[in-house]
């Protein structure tokens, strides 16, 4: 299980980089952590003809949050995003969903461009990045654009890219405190790929109704997805067992998963729905500081196995 | 291509292919064979090696990725003919059967240990869960990695935590 | 009490104390803890090429024509070969593998091709080799070899298999190879007088043993002498150069197989595998060392799988619980080819159904049935995993249903040791070395399942039997086992003193992984009342002996162990012979007191003085037709979210009484990590393939093994209660029992957990998502009901 033959560049600065990637013999990757490019040429899945590494480009490891939100270039690491006690407040919901992905060895090199450009449809941080607004900052030799994380993931591994485009950036917009926000996924073991995952957030005003609802999956699809369906029962509507219980019927019906190795169809489409009821409540009770309000149908779960 | 590295403190240089791993390169170039590969694909964590003092997977990881980086593999734990503190431990509890995959546990819980010294039962697990061990049932290397955290500055004591506990009967006897 | 290391000697103070029953700490950790163990890996030769194995990607094929002319043309290829190269000649065939445990006359037409000829029938099956200089080119150059193939329908499970449809072999009638008949008593009289019958359908999964090492062989061939050197040898060395050596048309003499270290075994590895072959015949046809090691891929396909099957089975009661009889059919996918031991599995499934229980009748055929998967052999635990589960689980639903509590049903059934020696059922056929029948050796199967009961506090946790708590289905389940051991006919042992007097002990064990070089040391110390750190122990390599068995079936500690002692006891004898000259005193006079010998009159000699006069070397030989039977109970605590169908393990316990320990802290390892083996097969692990026979689970993100935080809660305990009299230490074999009882105490604990719903777990592995489907289909069936 040996790579094939490929060349290999470090250019020292992003233009370089992107010239390389653009050149008219095509099928030069990008390389910046390697945890999904280098199983895959080890099956020799995929034969670029040079990779184009990034590790000497600068300023592309930073986390930056200000009032604008949180922007992370294309080289932070799972690591980097592990050790920002920032973001539990900047951006919970990646915060908490972070324990989740993959291993120790895997975090300290995989890199969110890496996960953004690979798009698995049961990784986190795309779920994440759909789930809550997020905007990917792409680049070429013909420029610059930004395309929103929705639009981004085409399908399973498939994304808006152009073979000479990379991610260079990831930005959310800001979190306002007191939002509520949950994630859950359910994987066979702890750091596998989920069978399926969720990300909640919602607005709640004075009366305990739910705003601006946010219901993102994983692993349901074969891309990460907001359940609209599933918003529209909570929003508007008073927080509590009952609506959430709709809500995530409503996701359970909305979401279209298939069957593989680890889970039928039918069970991650239930899974949806557990996941989803989950969450809110637990979204909620984070937000008023228990599960009561609740209702006591709902139980945490997360139980490390 | 030429690659510059430092591995157990010695500066090294090795003539490589892009495409070689730095697992091979330690492996097959620098005859450092203490470093295992077991699966080539990112999964089972034998080829965990500690770069800069965070461990990564050496299957993972090109040799042309780490020039200038500076790197610790098992061969460099022990201190001389002497054991580690963290391989005593892992001798003790019987942390080991065929040997394969202790070399990336070693490596795991040395980075882990030096960064978290206080690490629970818990999360030794979830740390160790990318590494794996079809020997052991993982209960003693657990057992083995608590005690070390002593040496590293960590609570001392060994496995009072009901968690990691297994008994070897006497009562029988 | 939870840490061993407070009675842990330092490896050198042996004292008045013997080692024997003590945790000392392994002597192999010292070289494996600084990463200097040496598997076939890392073995480095001069001019060493490297070899890459271009694999079928397709299950069931004619190969009508294979080109590897461009392949032959590539950079740094030294040779391309295939099976014309290797039959010799047209029309010659190339050599099959040979079957090495119950070698019956039937199977002779499904032996495997060391390499395709012309029927491809396992995805994963060897068609060329290019030896190149890096391991790398060689895999380039794989994908320049061109194939000619005709696909064939596949038959990718037992049932297609069974209606002979599409035979796999030229020359044959049937695919199914042989069918095991167990047999004890009258089972149609005792299911006629039944006041109760429980008849169930269990299916188990295809399994892989997922050794961490990967197999591996490195041949280094020395054309001025005509010799060849095989590393990478593991488990049963000298089988393998015999059949090697058998293959190249060489004499055993002209070939030595290495044993370095190993990464596993598990049953499988250190089989005959068509590599044993292929890579010393790459080596002498290059007329270079070549290294072959299987990278993860390569192992998934082809190393022995194992369990697959299929059983409807049924229990007979008396009124009052009595087990009367079993009965019923086994189906076992074998996959392509029986290889060297691939009819233990299908043997062991109807010979074990009745446990540990007094059961007077027994009737059952097992069907060995030949598909297009690959090859399956031993794994850890063979049809005994398998037939403990069947057993346990019809005596919890046969209890339940006649009103009774299946822990009662059990007491009342449990062989004790009045009922010693305990015969099993007999089976048929059987190889002639084997006789087919077999009895326990010693113990009592009540008092462990007692022990266990009690250490579990199994009477307190019963409160929780399927109560739910926080959203989980509690239960606790119970189920006994017995794991044979020791599997005869011989072992070997040698005592060399050298010239500067250390003591030399070779053995024909073989290490897999499990601590050999203590626990032998262990004996042999105490036998020779020396100090372990005088000691060398070496073993598995055909340099070492004329003969040697090595490791499997839990054999090595009793069976080398044993020779050990007899070949101890011959070289104190020939010691004290040779001192008696220098002692100036009669040999029966000479006292042997560690590394020294001394004369009535209190003169001594010290080992090293008496070996600069004289040279000691004598063999030692254990031999045995009988097996031990350990045996023992495991219970377990789960909590179920029937919602997603997780399943945590909140507490297990397994007690094993293995009659003598040697090394409490190696046996406890045993259990626990066999414990957890057997758990993956419970719930994670599952070698999958699809009905054109493509194997779907080849990297370890598919196959599923467990890891650090999945069963934190573990606990073994181990009795000695009734030594084995069959040999001389008492011990019996003692590798297989985790393994062996998981499945079948997790699947009577899940079903307890969820006895609102009434679900009845016969099938592996109970992932999440099969849980939960079985939870729904249990709803949905008393909905309707």
């Amino acid at each position: 299980m040996k790579p094939p033959q490929f060349d290999y560049a470090a250019p020292a600065t992003l233009p370089e980089a992107l010239a390389l990637l653009a050149h008219p013999d095509g099928d030069a990757r990008p390389l910046a952590g390697g945890q999904s490019l280098m199983p895959v040429l080890a099956f020799r899945l995929a034969s670029p003809r040079l990779l184009v590494d990034l590790r000497r480009i600068e300023g592309m490891d930073r986390i930056d949050i200000d009032a604008q939100g949180v922007r992370m270039g294309a080289k932070v690491r799972w690591c980097d995003i592990e050790r920002d006690a920032r973001l539990r407040t900047a951006l919970p919901p990646l915060a908490e969903a972070i324990g989740h992905v993959a291993h120790y060895q895997i975090r300290n090199r995989g890199t969110v461009g890496g996960s953004l450009a690979h798009a698995d449809p049961a990784a986190e941080l795309p779920g994440i990045a759909v789930a809550c607004d997020a905007t990917i900052e792409v680049a070429s030799v013909r420029g610059t654009r930004n395309i929103a994380a929705a639009d981004f993931f085409q399908g399973a591994l498939a994304t808006a890219l152009e073979p000479d485009e990379l991610v260079t950036a990831i930005s959310f917009p800001a979190w306002p405190a007191g939002r509520a926000s949950a994630f859950e996924e359910l994987a066979r073991r702890h750091g596998d790929f989920a069978m399926a995952g969720t990300a909640v957030w919602f607005d709640l005003d004075a009366a305990g109704r739910a705003h601006n609802t946010h219901i993102g999956v994983i692993g349901a699809s074969d891309r990460p997805r907001r359940l609209t369906a599933a918003e529209a029962k909570l929003d508007g509507q008073v927080v509590d067992a009952r609506s959430i219980g709709e809500a995530a019927c409503a996701a359970a019906g909305a979401c279209d998963p298939a069957d593989d190795l680890h889970a039928s169809a039918a069970y991650r489409r239930n899974l949806v729905g557990v996941l989803v009821e989950r969450a809110l409540a637990r979204a909620l009770a984070g937000t008023r500081g228990g599960l009561a309000a609740a209702g006591s149908t709902v139980n945490r779960s997360g139980e490390s196995h | 291509m030429e690659v510059s590295f430092k591995v157990n403190g010695n500066a090294v240089k090795a003539q490589v292919e892009p495409r070689t791993t730095l697992s091979l390169c330690l492996r097959d170039h620098l005859k450092l064979t203490g470093t295992h590969v077991g699966c080539e694909h990112g999964v089972c964590g034998a080829c965990t090696v500690i770069v800069d003092g965070e461990a990564v997977r050496s299957c993972l990881t090109l040799a042309v990725q780490v020039e200038g980086r500076s790197i610790t593999t098992v061969e460099g734990l022990a201190h001389g003919d002497e054991l580690s503190p963290l391989q005593a431990a892992f001798r003790r509890h019987n942390a080991l059967q065929c040997g394969f995959c202790t070399p990336g546990m070693l490596t795991t819980a040395h980075a882990l240990l030096t960064e978290e010294p206080d690490a629970s039962a818990d999360r030794i697990r979830e740390v160790l869960s990318g590494n794996l061990c079809r020997c052991t049932g993982y209960v003693s290397i657990v057992e083995a990695v608590l005690d070390a955290r002593a040496a590293y500055g960590g609570p001392a004591g060994d496995t009072a935590h009901g968690h990691a506990a297994a008994a070897t009967g006497g009562a029988g006897r | 009490m939870n840490a061993p290391d407070t009675d842990i000697l330092p490896e050198s103070a042996a004292g008045d104390t013997p080692y024997i029953g003590r945790p000392v700490q392994r002597v192999e950790d010292l070289r494996l803890l600084r990463g200097l163990g040496r598997y076939a890996d890392d073995v480095a030769l001069p001019g060493m090429l490297h070899a890459a194995m271009l694999r079928s990607s397709v299950a069931h094929a004619r190969l009508r024509g294979i080109d590897a002319t461009a392949a032959r043309a590539m950079p740094g290829v030294h040779a391309v070969i295939t099976a014309a190269e290797i039959a010799g000649a047209p029309g010659r065939s190339v050599p099959t593998v040979p079957l090495r445990l119950q070698p019956l006359p039937c199977l002779e037409p499904y032996r495997q091709p060391v390499i395709v000829q012309d029927r491809i029938r396992h995805v994963g099956e060897v068609l060329a080799i290019v030896v190149a200089d890096t391991l790398a080119l060689a895999e380039d150059a794989l994908e320049a070899i061109e194939l000619d193939l005709e696909t064939l329908p596949a038959v990718a499970d037992w049932r297609s298999s069974s209606e002979d449809r599409t035979l796999l072999f030229d020359g044959t009638t049937t695919n199914c190879g042989v069918t095991f008949t167990a047999k004890r008593g009258d089972a149609a009289a005792a299911f006629a007088a039944a006041a109760h019958v429980q008849r169930e359908r269990f299916m188990v999964q295809r399994q892989a043993p997922v050794t961490m090492e990967a197999r591996g062989v490195v041949a280094d061939w020395d054309a001025a002498n005509g010799r060849l050197v095989v590393y990478g040898a593991a488990k049963v060395p000298f089988f393998n150069r015999h059949a090697s050596a058998q293959m190249l048309g060489m004499p055993d003499s002209a070939v030595d197989f290495i044993e370095g270290d190993t990464g596993g075994s598990f049953g499988a590895r250190g089989e005959f595998y068509v590599e044993d072959f292929l890579v010393p015949f790459a080596a002498r046809h290059v007329g270079r060392a070549v290294k072959w090691i299987s990278d993860r891929r390569e192992d998934l396909m082809t190393m022995a799988q194992s369990r697959e099957c299929e059983a409807e089975v049924e229990m007979a009661f008396a009124a009052d619980g009595t087990i009367l009889g079993v009965r019923g059919t086994a189906w076992c996918d074998l996959g392509a080819y029986p290889r060297t031991n691939g009819m233990i599995q299908p043997r062991n499934i109807p010979h074990f159904l009745s446990n540990t229980y007094r059961i007077e009748a027994v009737q059952i055929d097992s069907h060995v049935q030949f598909t297009n998967k690959g090859p399956a052999g031993t794994y850890r635990a063979p049809g005994r995993a398998e037939t403990v589960m069947f057993c346990e689980r019809l005596i919890e639903l046969g209890a339940k249903a006649m009103g009774l509590d299946p822990v009662e049903v059990r007491r009342r059934n449990l062989v004790t040791a009045a009922d010693m020696p305990w015969h099993f059922a007999s089976v048929s056929p059987s190889a002639p070395e084997s006789s087919g029948l077999s009895e326990a050796d010693s113990g009592d199967y009540r008092a462990s399942f007692e022990r266990c009961l009690a250490e579990f506090d199994w009477q307190g946790k019963l409160a929780l039997q399927g109560k739910v708590i926080d959203g989980r289905h509690h239960g606790i389940g119970i189920a006994c086992f017995i794991e044979g051991g020791a599997a005869g006919p011989r072992e070997n042992a040698k005592i060399e003193l050298a010239r500067d007097g250390s003591v030399t002990l070779y053995v024909g064990s073989t290490s897999v992984g499990q601590g050999l070089e203590t626990s032998l040391g262990q004996i042999a110390a105490d036998a020779l009342g020396i100090p372990m750190s005088a000691l060398t122990l070496l073993h598995g390599s055909t340099t070492y002996l004329h003969e040697g068995f090595g490791s499997y079936h839990s054999r090595s500690t009793v069976m080398g162990g044993s020779a050990i002692i007899d070949a101890a006891g011959k070289f104190k004898q020939a010691l004290r012979e040779a001192a008696a000259t220098y002692l100036e005193c009669l040999p029966e006079q000479v006292v042997l007191a560690g590394t020294e010998a001394r004369s009535p009159r209190g003169r001594s000699l010290s080992f090293a003085e008496l070996a600069k006069h004289e040279t000691i070397q004598v063999d030692g030989t254990f031999s045995n037709h009988h097996h031990t039977w350990a045996y023992g109970a495991a219970a377990a605590h789960v909590a179920v979210d029937a919602r997603t169908g997780h399943v945590s393990l909140v507490d297990y316990l397994v007690v094993e009484d293995v009659g003598r320990a040697i090394n409490p802290l190696l046996l406890r390892g045993q259990l626990i990590g066999g414990t957890v083996q057997g758990l993956g097969g419970a719930f994670l692990e599952e070698m999958v393939y699809d009905t054109e026979g493509q194997m779907l689970t080849g990297t370890l993100a598919d196959y599923l093994l467990p890891t650090a935080p999945d069963f934190p809660r573990l606990r073994a305990v181990i009795t000695e209660d009734y030594p084995s009299p069959i040999n001389p230490i008492g011990a019996k074999g003692a590798g297989e029992g985790g393994t062996i009882v998981a499945p079948a105490v997790i699947v009577n604990a899940i079903a307890n957990a969820l006895g609102e719903y009434g679900l009845n777990p016969t099938s592996l592995p109970l992932s999440p998502s099969r849980l939960w489907q079985m939870v729904e289909d249990a709803r949905r069936a008393r909905a309707t009901a």
